[in-house]
């Protein structure tokens, strides 16, 4: 291998790619050829840093020094400054509110301080291109040492001990999946990869298979090793172009080595991976339902039992897991799996991936040890809510989880504190929401999904998340009558009780989880016609109180003309031809257009 | 050639370069998918033409083609317009005010969400979450993704596609 004095790491995951970091590689490389550089610095496109907020990132090695939000023209300056004379550019180097002077290396900076990277550890560090770059950082060292020195059960073993469950949202302990499927009989047999990541407001599977792909097609040779199957699916979404990408190079370097493939390290043990492109269903994320879909079929789920470990895949014993489940397997079987248990909590183990987004201001992508409080991710992590709003509540697990209240922020992530609350941990979506959110209406959002998303084979989902989406549909419009909140929770308890599968039973959570922690929101819609958040347009009504100078600016502004008054004059709004746009709000000048 | 005939000859084109991927991944456990999805990369979408001939191609039923397209929200069954807007109303997007970017969009296009403008330019979607939440709201056209929007920003992003056709 060449070696360099110095490494430019340049970003290249969906969202930095997104704000730009492609044209800096390029630019970058041009720079460092025309001065001479090309052969003592080198350029490396990595996965995500996580910090998808202060993007793009480039982090300049050995230093560790973390430049944010870069545009192309700031690179002539770090070539010529940084790499040419050894002086970092301060102005670009990242800050945070916690530590406004520029820290000069990222692990001192607070989003980074608190988390421990173990999913992730190769996310931002390795070209996810190049095979080589793995392999230095320990890659398919794990494969090697359970080819040539451990037995199905003790890889088996090994898992159980870690305490390792499902990252995928479920929670089920993989080491017993993994039993389960190597219990049963039978000539053929599959693992299988979910990448279907289809929870909105999640994207650290994304990032995992974009920033190190090889550690998940590892992982998946290792579960075919111990469960005694040869063939492994990863079923990915189409809107993920760069994963996909990067899978099939991935695949393709890991055979040209012989790491995928016939008499894998010599040994008897042969396994190779298929891709199947997802097309745009949320219910695929169930487990038969996926499986119907790599077949080739509409991908409807089934009743189980026979469970995937029985028959699962082309009707042969199947496991599946998620992809940042699979990211950890490796480091198990590396370290150990005492090592792994000594992480977390009781009944939670090692780390999880969380995607914060909503209205924080570190959003991206973090990782932390299970038992941390949701308030360390949220204030400390993620540097709290911008703009000098009030927190009011995160939500987690997606569609089928729920909103948790600023008055429970100590509670600590884990599968049953988060089930204990009403919420669960789900795939790792975190959405924070501030004052101006209104949860009648998250809910509402959350069962407009649902209904768009429901397979409709069973009638519980198709028919009664519809009825509760008309309810809530009503309700934020200010049609909302006396009884319907009881409506609601009559019909939440029956489609949980009596929906085939995980989609449908757990669809009613956010509607159960907002009246559990925001009653009196529901409340003031139906009885008061009033939105508290100030979110929902129906209910909205905009005054202008006698602040007002009569500038005209606000009657100006109004797209339906429906502002009146003289000159100088306090003005008026016409409620009955208002569109509730707010333009009047936004023009006035002297905080006299109030909303309410 | 007239336009006639040159819509004729690009048709039977695509067709021959359909029939190519059907004899590919004739046999393939679960290969309607895969086919599917190549089928709307040559033309666009799938219509009931395309779908008789994967039927016929693949030896499955028709009425199972039909199934799995119209069951997949990725496979369109109409002609879309030459760019596609994906405006993204994943949960992060949504409470960032993505809603107020949709609307925008579909004002500034006079098109209504999951139609296609007249002048067969725009096709508005709105999508699941694009996974770039850290960016919120984002949409994509085609395969460009912008983020980090203001509704006022939507006029200018348009006017970049008007004059261009897509490749």
């Amino acid at each position: 291998m060449e070696l360099f004095r110095a490494h430019v790491l340049v970003c290249g995951g969906t969202g930095c790619t997104s704000s730009g970091s492609a044209a800096l590689i390029e630019r970058f490389d041009q720079l460092l050829a025309s001065n001479g550089l090309a052969r003592e610095v080198k350029v490396v496109r990595t996965g995500c840093f996580g910090l998808c907020e202060a993007g793009p990132i480039v982090i300049v090695y050995p230093e560790g020094t973390f430049y944010s939000r870069v545009k192309a023209e700031d690179v002539d300056e770090i070539v010529t400054e940084h790499l040419l004379k050894g002086r970092p550019v301060r102005r670009l180097i990242h800050t945070d509110t916690a530590s406004p002077a520029a820290p000069t290396s990222l692990n001192h900076i607070q989003f980074y301080e608190k988390q421990r990277r173990v999913a992730l550890r190769n996310c931002g560090v390795i070209d996810p291109e190049n095979i080589d770059e793995y392999i230095a950082f320990d890659g398919y060292q794990a494969l090697a040492k359970v080819l040539t020195g451990m037995t199905p059960e003790g890889v088996i073993d090994q898992m159980k001990k870690s305490g390792l469950r499902g990252r995928g949202g479920g929670g089920f302990p993989t080491g017993l999946k993994w039993e389960f499927a190597y219990k049963s009989k039978a000539n053929q047999k599959y693992v299988c990869c979910n990448a279907d990541e289809g929870d909105p407001g999640a994207f650290m599977d994304r990032s995992v298979l974009e920033g190190d792909p090889h550690a998940v097609l590892e992982a998946m040779a290792i579960a075919g090793y111990a469960i005694g199957a040869n063939e492994g699916w990863i079923y990915v979404r189409a809107e993920y172009p760069i994963a996909v990408k990067r899978l099939n190079i991935a695949i393709e370097q890991a055979r040209a080595y012989n790491l995928l493939g016939q008499n894998i390290f010599g040994t008897d043990f042969s396994f190779d991976i298929n891709i199947r492109l997802g097309a745009g269903a949320f219910v695929c994320g169930e487990e038969t339902a996926l499986m119907a879909s790599i077949e080739g079929r509409r991908g409807e789920p089934r009743p189980r039992p026979p469970f995937p470990a029985v028959k699962g895949l082309f009707e042969s014993p199947t496991i599946l897991n998620n992809v940042e489940t699979y990211a950890n397997v490796c480091q198990i079987i590396i370290n150990g799996a005492d090592w792994f248990a000594s992480m977390g909590s009781e009944r939670s183990k090692g780390t999880k991936v969380f995607a914060l987004g909503g209205k924080i201001n570190n959003t991206g992508l973090v990782e932390i040890e299970m038992g941390t409080p949701l308030r360390d991710i949220i204030f400390d992590i993620g540097g709290g809510i911008p703009n000098g709003k009030a927190f009011k509540a995160v939500q987690t697990g997606g569609p089928s989880g729920g909103c948790i209240p600023a008055s429970l922020i100590d509670t600590p992530i884990e599968y049953d504190s988060l089930i204990a609350i009403g919420s669960m941990m789900g795939s790792g979506g975190m959405i924070v929401m501030d004052e101006d959110n209104c949860m009648v209406d998250i809910a509402r959002f959350f069962l407009d999904f649902t209904v768009d998303e429901s397979c409709g084979k069973c009638p519980p989902c198709r028919i009664g998340t519809r009825r509760m989406l008309e309810i809530l549909e009503r309700i934020v419009e200010g049609k909302g009558e006396e009884g319907d909140i009881e409506k609601l929770e009559t019909l939440a308890k029956n489609i949980k009780a009596t929906a085939l599968c995980g989609l449908g039973q757990t669809a009613p959570n956010p509607v159960l989880s907002t009246l559990r922690y925001f009653r009196d929101e529901y409340e003031a819609h139906i009885r008061e016609k009033r939105c508290p958040a100030g979110h929902c347009q129906a209910l909205l009504r905009y005054t202008i109180t006698d602040k007002c100078v009569g500038c005209t600016a606000c009657a100006k502004a109004c797209p339906v003309q429906c502002i009146s008054g003289k000159v100088k004059q306090r003005h008026e709004i016409d409620q009955s031809r208002c569109i509730k746009c707010g333009q009047c709000q936004a023009k006035c000048r002297f905080g006299a257009v109030v909303r309410g | 050639m007239t336009d006639t005939e040159t819509r004729q000859s690009k048709r039977a084109e695509q067709f021959a370069r359909l029939a190519e991927v059907i004899s590919s991944r004739k046999g393939e456990r679960g290969a309607l998918m895969p086919v599917l999805q190549e089928a709307q990369a040559i033309f666009g979408y799938v219509p009931q033409d395309v779908q008789v001939a994967i039927a016929q191609g693949l030896d499955v039923p028709l009425t199972e083609v039909y199934g799995v397209a119209t069951f997949y929200s990725q496979f369109a069954l109409e002609a879309r317009g030459e760019h596609i807007i994906g405006m993204c109303l994943g949960t992060a997007c949504y409470v960032r005010g993505a809603q107020k970017i949709l609307d925008r969009l579909s004002q500034e296009l006079d098109c209504k969400v999951g139609h296609t403008t007249k002048d067969n330019r725009f096709t508005l979607n709105a999508t699941r979450c694009l996974g770039a939440c850290g960016l919120a709201p984002v949409m994509m056209i085609d395969d460009e993704v912008y983020g980090r929007l203001t509704p006022e920003e939507i006029p200018g992003i348009l006017d970049k596609y008007k004059g261009q056709k897509a490749s």
